[in-house]
């Protein structure tokens, strides 16, 4: 053994590699971040932009063959009064869970910042995660048998003498239906049930960075609590809001079985996406409904930062 | 005289922890007034029953005469500069300062107004557009400050607000704030475990312990005269002499104390072993071993400084030996 300060022996392939690696930051940071952006980019991005350029052609009505030139006209065909409903249905509904998944989700995140310690704030994880361990299939037919006419929400009404109240609310149009398994009342519920922990968890982390003497200090300055929501803690907790609004927007713009499964025939985004790309064999059209999303989520994003929602980050 | 607040047998607990355990005090209108002790000893949840975030377990506060019972924080006409800062990071400082204005409902130009103004009182003028991020450490603290200022409180609470500052700057602050205060003759209610900073800024100074207040007084009271070893040892750090010793020299059985400053060391006195000394800049600190008791001496400049194992005397005048009534004798 020798006893040099600099320990220059230990020259083992693996040591070798460490050593490279130190010497080069650069060449360590190029190959971390390779994959990954090879992943989002070529393959990700790539098909991304395939889609785009599927979305520029159009199909041939008596041969139902797909014309490789530029046009507009498929965008055009958007916008046609029974495609055009389809994009207002969706908005509507993928609006309505998420201010819905945001209201629901707040107190349930501000709990957990705030006082939940030690064994609760696992408890409140496992409740939060556990519904995502199981299938979505499963959790979206559960869904039908509670909300079906014999189900236990049905039962629930009967037995408190309150059928009467369902049955006025299911004869509301558009919103009712013959049960509230085939209504988008129904719709609504699955899709707020199953997106509900990506809105809670970002809304959860943001509010966990808010420490608590900002709220003191806003009561202390006159603020009620009311006024302290409203100035202090929701603007903190926006860019949380956001984060957890993207995923229930976008993941309910571009579902296309919880409104197969649970809810009336008229159709959704994803479900018009999944007809023309399959059955119909209409590409163009599909790839142009695929678009839809992005673009309003790009809107609601650009209008979100003008707003100044990211201005706490 | 007016009191600005006034605590009644004040207690509040934390499950089994007395976190504050039957504490009286009364602080005067425009007094400067330092609640000193070490962490946990029970001050800062004193400062917090004050602004209304903690209610009295027991006990009664009143806040220039009326209770404070029951009155949630947002109607205390009382504002807190908080160790934290806790400057709203989405405002910028301007809207920071004038966030008590904006809620009380002032029209953005006057509370603008008196923003820009309250920030000229703390000497950040022109500093209004910048976010709390873009700023340094004291400029935060002052920025707090301000905030709490502009909606005139009648009774401002600083939770050690110097705490994160480096030296030179809590220096330059602690002359700022004292000047500030007069100058507004507003009631400050001071949080620190800084001895240093209490003494030299406030009118009285409250020393706490494990909840309770062990002595109220003047800064040279505390000081020079403690009441009980506690005090003694906390502020300033002052030889403690127990009762035996105390009886050899002084003829009376009792603790008492002695300030470092006052040690002399030479042929006469009680026998006593150098054990350590370190130098200090200004002087040298002696610690010294005196029939088992631990001792400091602080010899200024141009003193003898003694050898490590060297044995020596200890004395000190008879105007430097304090007194202490011991409840545990």
């Amino acid at each position: 053994m020798s006893d040099a300060i600099l320990d220059t022996g230990r020259n083992g392939i693996m040591a070798r590699i460490s050593d490279t690696l130190w010497r080069n930051p650069r060449l360590t940071v190029l190959l971390l971040l390779a994959p990954p952006a090879l992943w989002l980019g070529v393959v990700y991005l790539g098909s991304l932009f395939a889609l785009l350029a599927q979305s520029f052609f159009s199909i041939d009505e008596f041969s139902g063959l797909i014309i490789y030139e530029f046009t507009l006209k498929t965008y055009a065909e958007l916008f046609t009064p029974a495609n055009f409903d389809i994009i207002v249905r969706t908005v509507m509904m993928a609006s309505a869970v998420t201010i819905a998944a945001a209201i629901v989700s707040f107190p349930i995140a501000y709990y957990a910042a705030r006082y939940a310690r030690g064994k609760w704030k696992a408890i409140f994880y496992l409740g939060v995660m556990l519904p995502l361990w199981s299938s979505y299939l499963v959790k979206v037919y559960s869904w039908k048998l509670i909300l079906a006419k014999e189900g236990i929400l049905n039962w629930l009404f009967e037995t408190l003498h309150l059928s009467w109240l369902l049955d006025a609310y299911l004869s509301i149009p558009i919103i009712g239906g013959n049960s509230l398994s085939v209504s988008w009342t129904g719709t609504f519920l699955v899709f707020l049930y199953v997106w509900l922990p990506f809105m809670i968890l970002p809304i959860q982390a943001a509010l966990e960075r808010v420490p608590r003497s900002m709220l003191e200090a806003s009561g202390d300055l006159g603020a009620t609590p009311g006024q302290s929501f409203r100035f202090v803690l929701l603007p903190l907790a926006l860019p949380g809001v956001i984060a957890g609004s993207i995923f229930t927007f976008s993941l309910t713009l571009g579902d296309y079985i919880i409104p197969q499964i649970v809810g009336s025939s008229r159709r959704f985004i994803g479900q018009a996406v999944y007809a023309y790309q399959g059955t119909a064999g209409n590409i163009p059209l599909a790839a142009a409904f695929a678009v839809v999303p992005i673009v309003i989520m790009g809107v609601y994003l650009w209008a979100a930062k003008r707003k100044g929602a990211f201005d706490a980050l | 005289m007016t009191s600005a607040v006034v605590f009644k047998g004040v207690s509040r607990h934390f499950g089994s922890v007395r976190a504050v355990d039957n504490v009286d005090i009364s602080i005067a209108e425009g007094e400067f007034f330092a609640m000193l002790g070490p962490s946990g000893s029970g001050k800062t949840t004193c400062l917090r029953l004050i602004a209304g975030f903690e209610q009295p377990t027991a006990g009664e506060i009143s806040i220039f005469g009326q209770s404070a019972q029951g009155v949630p924080p947002y109607k205390r006409h009382v504002n807190t500069v908080f160790q934290d800062y806790a400057l709203f990071p989405h405002l910028n400082v301007l809207d920071n300062v004038a966030y008590g204005l904006m809620i009380s409902g002032v029209s953005k130009r006057d509370r603008h107004q008196a923003a820009e103004e309250a920030l000229e009182l703390v000497a950040l003028t022109g500093y209004g557009a910048r976010k709390p991020s873009e700023l340094s450490g004291g400029q935060r603290q002052r920025v707090a400050l301000a905030r709490a200022l502009v909606n005139k409180p009648k009774v401002l609470l600083l939770d050690e607000p110097l705490g994160a500052l480096d030296l030179k700057l809590r220096e330059q602050m602690q002359e700022e704030l004292k000047a500030l205060q007069r100058k507004l003759g507003i009631t400050f209610v001071f949080v620190t475990h800084d001895q240093g900073e209490a003494l030299s800024m406030a009118d009285r100074v409250a020393v706490f312990n494990e909840g309770k207040i062990v002595q109220v007084g003047k800064p040279e009271d505390i000081y020079y005269r403690p009441e009980v070893p506690f005090v003694a040892d906390f502020v300033g750090s002052s030889n403690v002499i127990p009762p035996h010793v105390t009886e050899k020299v002084t003829g009376t059985r009792a603790t008492a104390s002695v300030r470092p400053e006052a040690v002399k060391l030479g042929d006469s006195g009680l026998p006593a072993t150098v054990r350590a000394t370190s130098f200090l800049g200004t002087s040298t600190r002696v610690s010294l071993e005196l029939e088992g008791v631990q001792m400091v001496a602080l010899l200024a400049k141009g003193q003898n400084i003694p050898e490590v194992g060297e044995h020596t005397h200890v004395s000190w005048g008879e105007d430097d030996i304090h007194l202490m009534e011991t409840a545990d004798e």
